[in-house]
């Protein structure tokens, strides 16, 4: 299939790609722009480690086609820490030791970073429903929770 | 996992994916493209060409006119969900939404995609049952409305004729002494449904003057439990009726035996839920 051209932003960069139609974002990413933060796990839109925020919404990149993020704002792990250090959101994970191998984490802090938008001041029910589309194997959640929760309260005095 | 090749096609209105349609063989529409994807890259669909249908603006929202809701069949389940006009006049889809798939699934994933997959673990085709809904199709030769009872044929087949768009629902506002309920037995979130039950009745003081009975994935597409409806119509439900109820419905099911459960367990399944349903429908009736 004829490849095709697609523009969109990533992290606040323009980005052209020429992909086939076929193509999944997750690997555009990955593999086209190097871009490997968001992981590759179930992919088939269960486990959320391909996570992406588009548009203002969370997406799971690994149930999209690149051809039709053309023109889309697309934001990434990358996306996160500036050159001042980590994220709010990243540093409550190091503090609340919200992660274990590491894996989903991506997935976590980009979820986690769309969920407190739509609801900054979450209490542990809306949190695990806020989460709920992100599968972690090592923690049992319960860090997790904790560090969405701390990340909300020093987002709100940031 | 990567699907096999297809050509891809931003359509710009119905029209124009309607032609696609007709001029492409075996095209299909993607739409939020979260069951046709990841069955496209397990390979057990391919398209040589793909219709994608998400730009269309007339496929999107929802309005009311007098007592109908329309909703356009492009609208996603947060957007259902987020909808203070359906949380008002029909919050059976609201909460039915709320239990489809992942906040980052519910994004992509439409009510329409959802209607006219055809899949019987979906949830909203036993949700159309229950509350009558209309479904209005577009085809070469325009349009045409159909029930959603009879639209549900079989395991990814409904009455969709070739070349035809679904593009919009009409359901009926819920009025005063209506009551509703979704129940849904999954092993974990975003999971499909064990069995699942909506209901949607309607009460003349304590005895249920109408009834209609969705159950999903306990039969080869969402089916209605014709024959339980018509044991509660003009009765008032006690303990007696509901035994009763439930077997009707255990009898009605023919569920795909699956790791989710075999047929015994998926059928008495469908049957626990339609009784919360019914139980909650019933408290929750508007004065």
């Amino acid at each position: 299939m004829a490849k095709q051209a697609v523009s969109f932003t990533l992290n606040g960069k323009t980005v052209d790609v020429l992909v086939e139609p076929r193509e999944l974002l997750i690997h555009t990413l990955r593999e086209n722009l190097n871009q490997t933060g968001a992981h590759i796990g179930c992919e088939t839109s269960h486990c959320g480690v391909c996570t992406v925020d588009i548009d203002g919404e969370s997406v799971k990149s690994c149930t999209l086609l690149t051809v039709q993020t053309a023109g889309s704002d697309v934001k990434s792990v990358e996306g996160m820490a500036t050159a001042d250090g980590l994220h709010v959101i990243q540093q409550a994970f190091v503090d609340e030791h919200g992660l274990q191998c590491g894996f989903c984490t991506p997935g976590m802090l980009m979820r986690a970073y769309r969920f407190l938008q739509e609801n900054p001041d979450p209490n542990d029910e809306e949190i695990r429903w806020g989460m709920s589309g992100n599968l972690c194997r090592c923690t049992g959640y319960q860090n997790i929770i904790k560090a969405v929760k701390t990340a909300a309260k020093n987002l709100q005095q940031a | 996992m990567i699907p096999s090749g297809f050509e891809y096609h931003k359509a710009t209105s119905i029209a124009d994916a309607i032609a696609k349609l007709q001029d492409n063989e075996d095209a299909k529409l993607l739409a939020g493209g979260h069951s046709l994807l990841p069955m496209m890259k397990l390979r057990f669909s391919e398209a040589p060409y793909l219709v994608d249908i998400n730009g269309i603006e007339g496929l999107k929202g929802i309005s009311i006119d007098g007592d109908t809701i329309t909703i356009g069949a492009m609208t996603t389940e947060n957007e259902l969900i987020r909808s203070d006009l359906l949380q008002q006049y029909c919050p059976l889809l609201v909460e039915a939404a709320k239990l489809v798939a992942d906040p980052q699934v519910r994004n992509k994933g439409t009510i329409g995609g959802d209607v006219a997959h055809g899949d019987p673990g979906n949830d909203h085709p036993a949700v159309m049952l229950a509350l009558d809904a209309q479904l209005i199709i577009h085809g070469p030769d325009g349009e045409r409305t159909i029930p959603a009872n009879g639209f549900f044929l079989g395991t990814y087949w409904t009455a969709l004729e070739e070349h035809e768009l679904l593009v919009a629902i009409k359901v009926a506002a819920l009025k005063t002494g209506t009551g509703h309920g979704y129940n849904k037995l999954k092993r974990k979130t975003g999971d499909y449904a064990v069995a699942g039950s909506a209901v949607v009745l309607e009460m003349n003081g304590d005895v249920v003057r109408d009834i209609r009975i969705g159950l999903t994935n306990v039969a080869p597409m969402a089916i209605r439990a014709e024959a339980a409806e018509d044991l509660i119509r003009g009765k008032r439900v006690d303990e007696v009726l509901l035994k009763a109820v439930e077997k009707a419905i255990v009898e009605a099911c023919d569920p795909a035996v699956d790791l989710r459960g075999d047929e015994e367990y998926k059928s008495h399944m469908a049957a626990i839920m339609a009784r919360r349903s019914i139980i909650q429908a019933i408290k929750n009736a508007k004065e």
